[in-house]
C-alpha cells in the first residue's frame, strides 16, 4: 500500500495491575488504518483485559492508550462512538428479535428512526441474517449470535472493530464464514483488532499479530517475519514422488537446500533458503521419479509459538 | 478531571426498553395478580367490617385501607408485605442478569456511561411498581365508592394520595436494596435469596428482636430512654417506618409516633383528628427516612457498579 497509514489504535506501556497480579504488563503496539491486527495467545494471557482498557471499560493502571487520538479513560464516549466491539461469546436479549436487539443498541448510539430503518436491514443482510430478522434471538445458534454481533458493528458504521475471540465456540464451517465476514469488513476499510487463542485459524486473516504470553507481548510482526525470527527463516518444500533413483541425493545437491528429511517412503522434506519448488520438481523428474505432489509449507503460527516458548524455556534453564 | 458528555445519555432509551421488558414479563404478571387478588380480599373484608361497625366516622373512607377482618389482615398490612416482594422481584437480577446473558459488555461498549444503565433500570422498575400501585389504589377507591356508597371527602382523598406516594417510596427502598444485591452477587439466585432473607429479617424478626436488644443495653427503669431506644432500633426497618407513616396519614387522630409526655397533652382534645398538614408533619421524619434509605442503597449499588469489572 502506497499511502501513508494513519494509526488508529496505539498502546504505550499499557499496564493493568490487580491487587495481587499484573494482568497486562507494559504492552506496546499500534494498529494502522485498514489492517487486521491479531492479539494471539493462550487464555488468561491478558488479551481481553487489554481490549477492555482500550474501550475504557476497565481502568488503566499505567501507560497510555489512544483510539483515534482519544484517551479511553477520559473520553470514553468519543472512543465508544467510533469503535465497534464484539465481546467473547456475545449475548443478546433472548426474548427480543434480532432486529429489535439491534434497534435497542442503535437507539443507545443515538440513531434516528429513519436511519435505523435503513441501516438495520442492511446490516442484517450483510451478515446473512436478513431472513431471521424477526425471529427471537433465543433460538439462534452460537454462529448466528456472533454474526448478529458483527451486524451491530456494521450498523454502527464503526471505523475500528474490536473482536474478542470471534471464532470461539463455533464449528469449523461457522468459523470459516465468520472469518470471511471479517475479511469483508476489512475490504470496506475497517481496521480490525482481534484476539484469539486459536492460532492457525486466525493466522489466515491477520496482517500482523502480537503473541501474548503472561501479560506481555512476546513477539510482534507479520507471520512471515515471526517465522524468520523464530524458526531461523527458510522455506519448507515437500516433495512426494514414486520411483526414480537417488532422488534424495539429487535434492540435497540443489544449491540453497540446507537439509533433506524423509518422513515417509516417497516423501522428502527440504529446508531451503528460498522457494525451490520448481527446481525440486525438475530434479525429481530428472531422477526418473513420478512427481505426485509438491507443496510449500507456510510457517504456521502454532509452530512459531511453540518453538518460541521452547526456546525461551531453554534459555531460562541455561541461565539457571 | 471531568468526564466528557452527559451521564444521562441513553437514559431514556434504557428506561423505555426496561419498561417494555417489565410489562411484558411473566414475572410481572404473576406479581400483579398476587397483589390484586390479596388486596381485593382485604378490601372486601374491610368493607363488610366497616359496614357493620362504624357508621358515623368522618374518615370512613380511610377505614377501607386500615380495617382488618379476621382472619385477613388489612389492606395496608398486605401492602407492607407484598410491596417488598414485588420490588425485589423486579430488581434482584437487574445487573447480574445482564452479566449472565453476556449483554453487559456489549451494551456498555455503546456510547453511554454505566450511570445511564443503572439509573435507567431503577427508574423503569420504580415506574412499573408505581403504575401497578396506582392501578391498585384506583381499584380500591372504586370498590369503596361502589360498595360503601359514600363519596370520599377532599381531605380523605388527599390523605389516601399521600399514602400512595409513601407506598411508592417504600417500594423504592426495597428496589434499591434488590439492585444493590444484583450488583454485588454475580448469581441472580444468591441475590434473590439474600434480599428475601433481609426482607424477612427486617419485617418479621427485627420488630420482635428490637426490644430484646434494647433490654441488653438500657435498663428498663429509665422508662423514657428505654422506650425511645427501642423505637429507634425498630425504625431501622423500613417496614416499621412505613407502618408509622401509614398510621399518621390514614388515622388522623394520631398525634405522635413516639412516647407522649404529659406536657404535650395540655390543651389537647383527645380523639379529635389533626389537620392534614399536621399529620404530614408527624410522619415527616419517617417519610424522609424512607426516601433517604432508598437513595443511600442506590448510591451503594452505584459505587459498586462503577468499580466492577465488566468481563464475564
Amino acid at each position: 500500500m502506497s499511502e501513508a497509514r494513519e494509526t488508529v489504535i496505539e498502546a504505550k506501556g499499557l499496564t493493568k495491575r490487580y491487587d495481587t497480579a499484573t494482568a497486562v504488563d507494559s504492552v506496546n503496539f499500534s494498529v494502522a488504518a485498514g489492517e487486521i491486527f491479531g492479539l494471539l495467545g493462550p487464555n488468561g494471557a491478558g488479551k481481553t483485559t487489554t481490549i477492555l482498557m482500550l474501550l475504557g471499560l476497565s481502568d488503566i493502571s499505567a501507560g497510555t492508550a489512544r483510539v483515534f487520538g482519544h484517551d479511553p479513560m477520559r473520553e470514553p464516549l468519543a472512543v465508544k462512538r467510533r469503535v465497534g466491539y464484539l465481546p467473547d461469546l456475545v449475548g443478546f436479549y433472548d426474548q427480543l428479535s434480532a432486529a429489535d436487539n439491534l434497534h435497542y443498541t442503535a437507539r443507545l448510539m443515538g440513531m434516528s428512526l429513519g436511519e435505523r430503518k435503513r441501516r438495520i436491514p442492511e446490516a442484517l443482510a450483510r451478515v446473512g441474517l436478513a431472513d431471521v430478522a424477526g425471529k427471537k434471538v433465543g433460538a439462534f445458534s452460537r454462529g448466528m449470535r456472533q454474526r448478529l454481533g458483527l451486524a451491530e458493528i456494521v450498523m454502527k458504521d464503526a471505523r475500528v472493530a474490536i473482536l474478542d475471540e470471534p471464532t470461539n465456540g463455533l464449528d469449523p464451517q461457522a468459523s470459516l464464514e465468520l472469518l470471511d465476514l471479517i475479511r469483508a469488513l476489512k475490504a470496506q476499510g475497517v481496521s480490525i483488532l482481534l484476539s484469539s487463542h486459536l492460532l492457525d485459524r486466525v493466522q489466515t486473516v491477520c496482517d500482523r499479530v502480537a503473541l501474548f504470553n503472561a501479560g506481555k507481548i512476546a513477539l510482534m510482526g507479520t507471520v512471515e517475519e515471526l517465522g524468520r525470527q523464530v524458526l531461523g527463516g527458510g522455506y519448507t518444500v515437500e516433495v512426494e514422488a514414486s520411483g526414480g533413483n537417488g532422488v534424495r541425493e539429487r535434492l540435497a545437491a540443489l544449491p540453497g537446500v540446507r537439509s533433506v528429511e524423509q518422513p515417509a517412503p516417497g516423501r522428502w522434506r527440504l529446508t531451503c533458503d528460498r522457494d525451490l519448488r520448481a527446481e525440486a520438481a525438475a530434479e525429481a523428474v530428472a531422477a526418473g521419479a513420478r512427481l505426485n505432489q509438491l507443496s510449500l509449507d507456510q510457517p504456521s503460527l502454532e509452530t512459531i509459538y511453540t518453538r518460541y516458548f521452547q526456546k525461551a524455556q531453554a534459555e531460562v534453564r541455561h541461565a539457571a | 478531571m471531568q468526564r466528557e458528555g452527559s451521564a444521562f445519555q441513553g437514559l431514556g432509551v434504557v428506561v423505555l426498553k426496561e419498561l417494555s421488558d417489565h410489562f411484558g414479563s411473566m414475572r410481572m404478571r404473576i406479581l400483579e395478580w398476587l397483589v390484586v387478588l390479596t388486596a381485593l380480599a382485604a378490601v372486601y373484608g374491610a368493607i363488610t367490617q366497616v359496614r357493620d361497625v362504624t357508621a358515623e366516622d368522618p374518615f370512613l373512607f380511610l377505614r377501607l385501607f386500615t380495617t382488618a377482618r379476621e382472619p385477613l389482615p388489612s389492606f395496608v398490612a398486605f401492602l407492607s408485605f407484598l410491596v417488598p416482594l414485588m420490588a425485589i422481584g423486579l430488581g434482584f437480577d437487574a445487573v447480574n442478569g445482564e452479566h449472565n446473558r453476556r449483554t453487559l459488555s456489549r451494551i456498555l461498549s455503546q456510547p453511554i456511561y454505566r450511570d445511564a444503565l443503572l439509573f435507567g433500570k431503577f427508574i423503569a422498575a420504580l415506574v412499573t411498581l408505581s403504575v401497578s400501585l396506582i392501578a391498585l389504589w384506583l381499584l380500591v377507591i372504586g370498590l369503596g365508592l361502589i360498595m360503601l356508597g359514600v363519596p370520599p371527602g377532599g381531605e380523605e382523598m388527599a390523605r389516601a394520595f399521600l399514602f400512595l406516594l409513601v407506598t411508592i417510596a417504600y417500594a423504592g427502598v426495597w428496589l434499591a436494596l434488590a439492585m444493590l444485591a444484583s450488583v454485588l452477587f454475580r448469581s441472580a439466585a444468591t441475590a434473590a435469596l439474600v434480599t428475601l432473607g433481609l426482607w424477612l429479617f427486617l419485617t418479621v424478626i427485627w420488630p420482635a428482636l428490637a426490644p430484646a436488644v434494647t433490654e441488653a443495653f438500657v435498663s428498663p427503669e429509665n422508662q423514657a430512654t428505654f422506650l425511645m431506644t427501642g423505637q429507634m432500633l425498630a425504625r431501622l426497618s423500613p417496614s416499621t417506618l412505613f407502618g408509622e407513616c401509614v398510621l399518621a396519614l390514614l388515622d388522623p387522630t394520631t398525634r405522635t409516633l413516639g412516647p407522649v409526655y404529659l406536657s404535650q397533652l395540655q390543651g389537647a382534645v383527645m380523639g379529635t383528628p389533626l389537620p392534614l398538614w399536621d399529620s404530614v408533619m408527624v410522619a415527616w421524619p419517617q417519610i424522609v427516612g424512607l426516601i433517604a434509605a432508598s437513595i443511600i442503597l442506590f448510591v451503594g449499588g452505584y459505587v459498586a457498579f462503577q468499580r466492577q469489572e465488566v468481563r464475564a
